[in-house]
Parts: C-alpha cells; sequence; structure tokens
C-alpha cells in the first residue's frame, strides 16, 4: 500500500501552540477591530440613512443591512466551528477546541438576531411576524442546535473531554446547513431566495448592494475578533502559571 | 459478527430480566397520545387532521425517554468500559445496542400504533402508511439518538441535556414522518415520503455508529 505521506505547512502546527496562537492573534486583534469598526460603520450608516428606498418596500428594507450579515454568519459560525471541531479531533489540538468553543455563543447571537430581525421584517412585508416555512424553520433549527452545543460544553466540567464532545457534536449538526442553504431553492418557500453573493452579479442597484457587502464583512471580522479575543482569554485561563506567560509582557507589565 | 451477536444476545437477556423497560415506553407512548384528545378536543373530525403528528411526535418522545439508558446502566456497573476494550471497532458495539434498543422500544410502538390510529380517527387507509413509515422512521430515531445517549453517558442530569441535543436532529424525520402519514390520509401517493425516510434510515446508519462510537470513547 502506498504510504500516505502529506504534511500540512509549518503554520498550521504552529496555530497550535498556545504561545503562538495567543502572539499572532495578539497581533491580528488590533486590526480586526478596525476592520470591522469601520466596515460595519460605514456600511450601516450608508445602509440606513443614505442608500435609495426600496421601490416596492419602502424603508422597512433596511433591516436587511443588519438581518442578511447576521443570517450569514449564524451559518458561517457553526461551519466554523464544526470545523475548528474537527481539526482538534484529528490533530489533537486544544486550541482548535478553544476555538469551536469561542464560537458558541457569538453563533447562538447571530441567529438569534437573524430570527428577531426576519420576524420584524415579515411583518411589514408578509404580514406576519413567522410561518413555519423551510428557511425559517431550519434556521430555528440552527438555534436549537447552538443551544445543544452549548449546554453539552457546559455539562461536561473536563475541558479537554467536552471540547472533542462538543466537537462532534457540532459536526453531526452540519447536516442542517446546506439545508438552510438550499432550503429556498428546494422547497417552494415564502422566503426569498438569496440575492446576495459573492461571485454572481447582484441583483439590486450598487448604491443598495455595496452597503450590505460592507456590513458583511465587517460581521465577519467582528466574529474574528470575537473569537481571537475569547480563545485568547481561555489560552490565559488555561495556562495560568506557564512560565511563557508568566514571562509574557501582558502580564509582568514591562514594556 | 460473533461479537454483535454475543452484545445483542446479552441486552435481549437483560431486558427479559427486567420487561418494565419495554413496557414503560409503550405506556408513556399510550398515555401521551391519550392527552391530545382530552387537552384538544375529543371531536373526531379534529383529531383525525391531527393524528398523524400527534403520533409521531409521541413515538419521537418515548423513544428520547427510553435512549437515556442505553449506554448509561453499562457504564454505571463499569461493563461498559471492558466492552470498549475489546478487540472490535467501537462501532460494532453501537449498532448492537442500537439494534437492541429499537428491538425493545421501536418495534413495540410500531405494532401497538393501528390500535392508537383507531384512537385518534386516523381513516383506516393511512394505517399501512403509519407502520411503514415508523418502521422506517424509528431506526433512524434510535441511531441519531445514540450520538445524544454516548454523549452524554457520564454527565449528571443527562437526560434533560440528551433532549436538547437530539430533538434538533429529529426534526427532518418528523416533518416527513408525519407528512407521509397526512398525505396517505387524503389519498395522496406516499412513495416520495418514503425514500426520503429510507434515505435518511441509509445515511443515519453509515454515520452515527462511528460518531456514537467517538463519543463512547471519550
Amino acid at each position: 500500500m502506498a504510504q500516505f505521506n502529506w504534511r500540512m505547512p509549518r503554520w498550521f502546527h504552529q496555530m497550535g501552540s498556545p504561545k503562538w496562537f495567543y502572539n499572532f492573534g495578539g497581533l491580528l486583534q488590533p486590526w480586526f477591530t478596525l476592520a470591522a469598526f469601520l466596515l460595519l460603520t460605514c456600511g450601516m450608516v450608508w445602509g440606513l440613512a443614505f442608500a435609495p428606498a426600496d421601490y416596492q418596500q419602502g424603508n422597512s428594507f433596511r433591516i436587511m443591512y443588519v438581518h442578511v450579515p447576521a443570517a450569514i454568519l449564524s451559518q458561517s459560525v457553526f461551519l466554523s466551528m464544526a470545523i475548528a471541531g474537527a481539526i482538534g479531533l484529528i490533530w489533537k489540538m486544544k486550541i482548535a477546541f478553544m476555538v469551536a468553543r469561542s464560537c458558541i455563543a457569538i453563533g447562538a447571537t447571530f441567529t438569534l438576531i437573524a430570527l428577531v430581525t426576519g420576524a420584524i421584517w415579515g411583518k411589514p412585508t408578509w404580514g406576519a411576524y413567522w410561518v413555519w416555512d423551510a428557511r425559517l424553520t431550519s434556521t430555528l433549527v440552527l438555534l436549537f442546535l447552538y443551544a445543544g452545543v452549548m449546554a453539552l460544553n457546559q455539562a461536561i466540567s473536563e475541558r479537554q473531554i467536552a471540547g472533542k464532545a462538543t466537537a462532534i457534536l457540532a459536526i453531526v449538526g452540519t447536516i442542517n446547513i446546506p439545508i438552510i442553504k438550499y432550503s429556498v431553492e428546494w422547497w417552494n418557500t415564502l422566503h426569498q431566495s438569496s440575492s446576495f453573493s459573492l461571485t454572481d452579479k447582484p441583483t439590486m442597484p450598487s448604491e443598495m448592494y455595496l452597503p450590505l457587502l460592507l456590513t458583511v464583512l465587517g460581521s465577519y471580522f467582528l466574529f474574528g475578533l470575537v473569537v481571537l479575543t475569547r480563545t485568547r482569554a481561555q489560552i490565559l485561563q488555561t495556562q495560568n502559571g506557564a512560565s511563557w506567560l508568566m514571562q509574557h509582557k501582558d502580564i509582568s507589565g514591562a514594556k | 459478527m460473533g461479537f454483535m451477536l454475543a452484545i445483542i444476545r446479552r441486552d435481549l437477556l437483560l431486558v427479559a430480566r427486567q420487561p418494565a423497560e419495554m413496557i414503560n415506553p409503550l405506556v408513556f407512548f399510550v398515555l401521551v397520545v391519550a392527552l391530545f384528545p382530552l387537552g384538544v378536543s375529543p371531536e373526531a373530525s379534529l383529531l383525525s387532521q391531527t393524528a398523524a403528528g400527534v403520533i409521531w411526535v409521541a413515538a419521537m418522545l418515548a423513544t428520547l425517554l427510553s435512549l437515556e439508558l442505553l449506554f448509561k446502566l453499562d457504564h454505571d456497573d463499569g461493563s461498559l468500559e471492558q466492552l470498549l476494550l475489546a478487540p472490535y471497532p467501537s462501532w460494532c458495539l453501537v449498532l448492537a445496542k442500537v439494534f437492541v434498543h429499537w428491538l425493545v422500544s421501536g418495534l413495540p410502538l410500531i405494532l401497538i400504533s393501528p390500535l392508537i390510529a383507531m384512537m385518534l380517527f386516523l381513516p383506516s387507509d393511512a394505517v399501512p402508511t403509519l407502520m411503514l413509515s415508523l418502521l422506517l422512521g424509528t431506526p433512524t430515531l434510535s441511531l441519531l439518538g445514540a450520538i445524544g445517549a454516548a454523549l452524554v453517558t457520564g454527565v449528571r442530569g443527562g437526560g434533560m441535556l440528551l433532549t436538547l441535543l437530539i430533538l434538533p436532529l429529529y426534526v427532518p424525520v418528523i416533518i416527513f414522518g408525519a407528512s407521509s402519514v397526512a398525505a396517505a390520509a387524503l389519498g395522496m401517493p406516499v412513495d416520495g415520503y418514503m425514500a426520503l425516510l429510507g434515505a435518511m434510515f441509509v445515511f443515519a446508519l453509515m454515520i452515527t455508529p462511528w460518531a456514537a462510537g467517538a463519543a463512547l470513547k471519550l
């Protein structure tokens, strides 16, 4: 049998070192903060105040600038969580479990925001806050999945085991992501099909599309920022007393 | 294979010595279903419309209730650890235990479902579909539930947690299971629903023993 011999690049394994991740994350953090702040501020102000009103929906469509990024992120975060969990299981990296753990709360928040803004948007356009439509139902299931992952993660006190258990559940739960993504195409839903894509030509005028692009990108940076911050905080907790940390400039106070 | 047969024989023997384990989910199933006419309305027209969903939800809850003990007893008396140390892949163990679980909790539900259907005034044309959909669906429920049962084994207060973890995964099964019965009650074809239920069963059969086995080894 042929020898199965391939290697991941070195930076991949370096990511598994708490010290390396802590320092690298510390370098990225200010840039992520800046990018998230600028993109979200510009996108929101542009979208909410200056973009032209929709010819059918009037001003109510502006909730899109909150709803769409939250909905996209709710799925991306779940996928990231599952991928981080799989990396943790395959390469036995503690950092990956920490990253997966950091994803849970922010992902659940995005899902909740997507559902609430969707309900608020649904009232003027569909005449109902909630309908049992495939897209809405599968997003609700996503929220329940986040709740399950969160409950499991907190029920097991041993960090390492909690990380592995969460990873398995997250990987199994990923089955829901394609269902959400394609629910608007597979079933005849009240929810409109996707009108936002990075690769296809936008179906709306650029004055409406560009602010949306900014808020989506900004949300990704916000997600990255939250994950970096929370993972670094977990490194501080678990590595408490480690010599590299005690000598680190963040701890010892040396300039 | 010998290993799996040995597990199946052992688990069946354990159930035979403790028959309440087999009867409790069944009683629970009948009780939950009986609550609906009392709680909602005893009117035949309304009941026959809701029968499919009610039966499926009750079957799901009964399965969940019995799943908690799938690995727990073996974990508590230490035999699970020994079984995992045996030189066989852990998915064999999961598959054998799930099979017994389905035989003990799923199959009786299917057998009693015509009676329940009659109590809820489900049109008699839909009863074969109900039984067939349960036959295809309940093994999927047991398989998916095994992941949750394996994950919460050894966790305090695992029962509630198990419900939280597994119910979201049950959603597709209940949607297609209940709509197949509803379609049959209206005299519409059910082949598509059955194909989907079968596909979900095969998919669960491939994935879940592996995932539950990995979860048991944590």
